[in-house]
C-alpha cells in the first residue's frame, strides 16, 4: 500500500509549505519567514492536537488550487475563507474535517481574507533547513523541492503523524480577519519616529491608509497621505518584523515575514505581531489605520494570543 | 563609540554604537554582539549586526520590554573592543575575466588603471564584512580602495550568477545564489557561499575578513568552477 499523501492535481497561483518561521539566522543574512498569519497557523495544528509549530499549508488565494487524498485523513482549515469545497461540498473554516480517499478538495478564491492554513496530522513532511521548514522564493530555501518553490502540479504532500486528536476551536476564539470598514493595525511608535516631521506624525495616525496591489510576503505597500522623514537614507541596520518603513515617495512599506535581514531607509515603528497577522489576511484596496500602542501593552496582549493555546 | 538604546518594535531594540560606516567599528560590533549574545542567552531569538547597529530580537514571553533594556544597558557596560584577529579570515580565489565580470575593463577604465592593477588593487586588502543581507550568506565588505570605488549599475542586472565578485561604491561582495543585482562584477569564484541543500550554513559572518586572490581559468576550472559568461544567463 502507498503512503498517505495529498496529490497537487492543479497549483493555484501560490501556496508555500510554512512552519513558524527560521529564527537565530538572521545575521547570516537569512530571512524570518513562516506562516504571515501566524494566529490562523497556530489554530490549524491546534484543531488537529499537532504540536503548534507545525509545518502547514499557507494558501495565498485559492486560484483552483486543487488537491486529492490517496487516503482517509483529518485535516484543519482556518483563516481566509477562500470558498474551499471537499467533492464539491462547501467547507466550514476554522474546523477540522475527514478527506476521504479519491476526494477532492478544491480553493477557489477569497470570500473574506487572503490566506488559508491547512493542517495535516502531526505536520507537514518537508526538508528542514537551518533548522526550519518554511519556504521562501527569494532566497531558493525551503519547500518540497528545496528550491522555495510553491507547490506545483503533480507535488505530493506526506504528513508525519498517523492520526489525529481533533478539537474545536474554543467557544468566542477571534481569528484575525480584516474588519468590513476599517481595520485598525496597533503600532510601536519607534525610536526614529522623532525624526518625522509633526504633522507627518499626525498623518500617520488619522488618516486611512489603503493596501496597494504591491503586496507580498516580502513587504506590503500602503497609500494615502505622504509621510516625511528629514532622515534620509539611513546606514543599513536590522529590520523587525512589521517595520513601517518609509521610503522617499511618503508611502509605507510594511515589511512581513519574507523581509530583507537589513534596510536604509527611516522607519516610523513597527507592528505588532498581531497586527501582522491581520494585515496579512488584508486584500488590496482594504482601508486600515494605524494606531499607537506601547510596547508594554503589545507585549501584554501578546502574551494574552499566547495563553490561548496553553 | 557611544551607545543609544532605541526601541525598534514591540520586541525588538536597535543598539546604535556610530553612525557613520567604518571599518574600526567592527571590533566595537562584533564584541557587543558576544557580550548580548552570553546577556540573554535564550531570551534571545535573533540577533543582526550591521555597520552602526545592532538589532536585538527578545523572547517577550521570558523578559519584559523593562527588563531587555536594563540587560542590554548592562551588558554593554565597560565595553571593551574585540581582538582584530577574532574574526575569520577566510582567502576567496577568483577568476577575474571579462567573461564572467563584465564590468572588469569599465571599472579598471574609469580608475584609470590597468585591468591587472585593477586586480591587484582588488586583492590587496583584507575586507571587513559588516553586515550579511540582500540574499542568505551575501556579505557587504568593505571597503575598497577609493580609486576603484564605482557607482552601482544604472539598471540592475536580472541575473547575476552565483559566485560572482563585485563592487558597489566602495563595497564589494560575492553573490552566493543566482539574483538579480546592480553590482559591478568583476569575476568569479568556485568557492560556494551558502550551500543549503547539503545542509550548510552560510560561508561569511560579520566581523569575518575576506581576502581576494587571482587565479587562472584552468584554476578556476580546476576548483569546479562555472565558466558560462554572465550575459549568456541573462
Amino acid at each position: 500500500m502507498s503512503q498517505p499523501m495529498l496529490t497537487v492535481k492543479q497549483a493555484g497561483p501560490l501556496a508555500l509549505i510554512q512552519d513558524a518561521g527560521r529564527f537565530g539566522v538572521g545575521h547570516l543574512g537569512v530571512t524570518q519567514g513562516g506562516a504571515a498569519d501566524w494566529i490562523a497557523f497556530r489554530w490549524a495544528n491546534w484543531l488537529l492536537g499537532n504540536p503548534l509549530e507545525s509545518a502547514a499549508l499557507e494558501i495565498v488565494m485559492g486560484g483552483n488550487l486543487t488537491l486529492v487524498a490517496n487516503s482517509d485523513v483529518r485535516l484543519a482549515l482556518t483563516g481566509a475563507d477562500l470558498a474551499a469545497t471537499l467533492d464539491g461540498q462547501p467547507l466550514t473554516p476554522n474546523d477540522s474535517f475527514m478527506m476521504q480517499a479519491g476526494q477532492t478538495l478544491v480553493f477557489r478564491q477569497p470570500k473574506k481574507g487572503l490566506r488559508a492554513y491547512l493542517a495535516f496530522p502531526g505536520g507537514l513532511d518537508a526538508p528542514e533547513v537551518l533548522g526550519s521548514q518554511a519556504c521562501t522564493a527569494r532566497e531558493q530555501i525551503g519547500g518540497l523541492h528545496e528550491d522555495g518553490k510553491p507547490l506545483k502540479t503533480g507535488d505530493q504532500l506526506t504528513w508525519k503523524g498517523s492520526s489525529a486528536t481533533p478539537r474545536q476551536l474554543p467557544q468566542g476564539t477571534q481569528l484575525p480577519l480584516p474588519d468590513s470598514e476599517e481595520t485598525v493595525l496597533d503600532m510601536v511608535l519607534g525610536s526614529q519616529a522623532a525624526h518625522f516631521a509633526g504633522r507627518s506624525l499626525f498623518d500617520a495616525f488619522n488618516q486611512p491608509w489603503t493596501v496597494d496591489q504591491r503586496a507580498d510576503r516580502m513587504g506590503i505597500r500602503l497609500t494615502g497621505k505622504a509621510l516625511n522623514s528629514r532622515l534620509g537614507g539611513i546606514v543599513s541596520e536590522g529590520i523587525p518584523l512589521g517595520a513601517v518603513q518609509i521610503p522617499p515617495d511618503g508611502q509605507p512599506i510594511i515589511l512581513m515575514n519574507d523581509r530583507q535581514t537589513i534596510g536604509g531607509y527611516p522607519r516610523l515603528g513597527a507592528l505588532t505581531p498581531m497586527a501582522c497577522a491581520r494585515l496579512a489576511q488584508c486584500l488590496p484596496g482594504t482601508k486600515v489605520r494605524l494606531q499607537p500602542i506601547s510596547a508594554t501593552q503589545a507585549q501584554a496582549a501578546y502574551r494574552a494570543q499566547l495563553l490561548k493555546w496553553q | 563609540m557611544k551607545l543609544r538604546l532605541e526601541t525598534a518594535a514591540m520586541d525588538a531594540l536597535t543598539v546604535r554604537l556610530f553612525d557613520a560606516i567604518d571599518e574600526s567599528n567592527m571590533a566595537w560590533i562584533m564584541a557587543a554582539d558576544e557580550a548580548l549574545r552570553r546577556a540573554f542567552d535564550h531570551a534571545l531569538i535573533d540577533l543582526i549586526p550591521s555597520y552602526t547597529t545592532l538589532l536585538v530580537h527578545y523572547d517577550c514571553q521570558k523578559l519584559t520590554f523593562a527588563q531587555a533594556t536594563t540587560l542590554v544597558r548592562s551588558a554593554l557596560r565597560n565595553l571593551t573592543p574585540a581582538d582584530a584577529q577574532q574574526g575569520q579570515l577566510h582567502e576567496i580565489p577568483v577568476w577575474y575575466d571579462e567573461r564572467v565580470g563584465p564590468e572588469l575593463p569599465i571599472v579598471a577604465q574609469r580608475a584609470g588603471l590597468s585591468v591587472e592593477a585593477l586586480i591587484e588593487r582588488h586583492c590587496s586588502h583584507d575586507y571587513c564584512v559588516f553586515a550579511l543581507g540582500f540574499a542568505p550568506g551575501y556579505g557587504f565588505m568593505g571597503l575598497v580602495d577609493e580609486a576603484i570605488a564605482t557607482p552601482r549599475l544604472k539598471t540592475p542586472r536580472r541575473r547575476v550568477a552565483a559566485g560572482s565578485v563585485g563592487i558597489a561604491d566602495r563595497q564589494t561582495a560575492i553573490y552566493p545564489l543566482l539574483s538579480p543585482g546592480g553590482w559591478n562584477i568583476l569575476g568569479r569564484t568556485a568557492v560556494p557561499l551558502f550551500e543549503h541543500a547539503k545542509r550548510g550554513e552560510p560561508l561569511l559572518r560579520p566581523g569575518d575578513k575576506v581576502r581576494f586572490k587571482a587565479i587562472s581559468q584552468s584554476e578556476f576550472e580546476a576548483a569546479g568552477g562555472d565558466t558560462t559568461p554572465l550575459e549568456e544567463r541573462s
